[in-house]
């Protein structure tokens, strides 16, 4: 099982393995995981969204259903050294394939 | 160690510089990464509040070697019912605000959970006061 899709930002950590994923359009739900080594999984594409994974310790995202990512968010997460994935999928596909190849849920 | 910084009211593009500019700070003064991160999420939270709710805010950060003391206030329309306001689900956000991905209901109990001391007041139609206290 394998998902497409391109790396935008942070190519070079694209050998790392992450543990857990939590899929979510809403910030304010990922502001309260409370732990790190997560990738999420989100097609809200604006700064917020970067700056809400800085803040909650979070290097992967993942977004779904093709969502532009624009210069800014590009920029922002390069400064916190993050990778930025976009992929065509939905979420639910997303989340299907990923938790088929093992990765774990927050909760 | 004092920092200080203005927010100004509807300003989504730059809200979380404050708090990425804070958690920057105590990453240089090598403080525990779980003290880092709750007092980062809990200034942030309170950032977009303020941007999404009020008209011009400030936020006042105190560092000592006991404790990390955060002041944000703001002049706007203020909380009604406080209590009310601390339920988690309740809000007041705009549609534009719930379009970024906040207005949920979940800052200010998400700032309780992530702060040592959380202390709130607010005079409808002037403003609100938001201190929050997190031990080193």
């Amino acid at each position: 099982m394998r998902t497409e899709g391109e790396i935008r930002c942070g190519e070079h950590r694209k050998n790392e393995t992450v543990g857990r994923a939590f899929c979510s359009d809403l910030m304010s739900d990922v502001l309260t995981l409370g732990c790190q080594d997560v990738l999420l999984v989100t097609g809200l594409a604006n700064v917020q969204a970067i700056r809400t994974a800085e803040m909650a310790d979070i290097s992967y995202i993942l977004f779904v259903r093709n969502k532009n990512i624009t210069d800014e968010m590009l920029q922002l997460a390069r400064e916190n050294n993050m990778v930025l994935i976009q992929c065509k999928s939905s979420m639910f596909k997303v989340a299907g394939e990923l938790f088929t190849a093992g990765l774990q849920p927050v909760y | 160690m004092n920092f200080s910084y203005d927010i100004a009211g509807g300003d989504f593009v730059h809200a979380g510089q404050a708090s990425s500019a804070l958690k920057k700070i105590l990453k240089s003064l090598n403080l525990d990464s779980s003290l880092i991160r709750r007092t980062v999420v809990s200034l942030y939270e309170a950032e977009v509040n303020v941007v999404a709710h009020a008209w011009s805010g400030n936020i006042q950060v105190n560092i000592q070697p006991d404790q990390i003391c955060i002041v944000v206030s703001d002049k706007g329309p203020g909380i009604n019912d406080i209590n009310l306001a601390m339920q988690k689900g309740y809000s007041t956000a705009s549609p534009e605000v719930r379009e970024m991905g906040f207005g949920a209901g979940m800052g200010l109990p998400n700032i309780k959970d992530n702060s040592d001391v959380m202390e709130l007041r607010s005079t409808p139609g002037e403003g609100t006061e938001l201190k929050i206290v997190n031990k080193i």
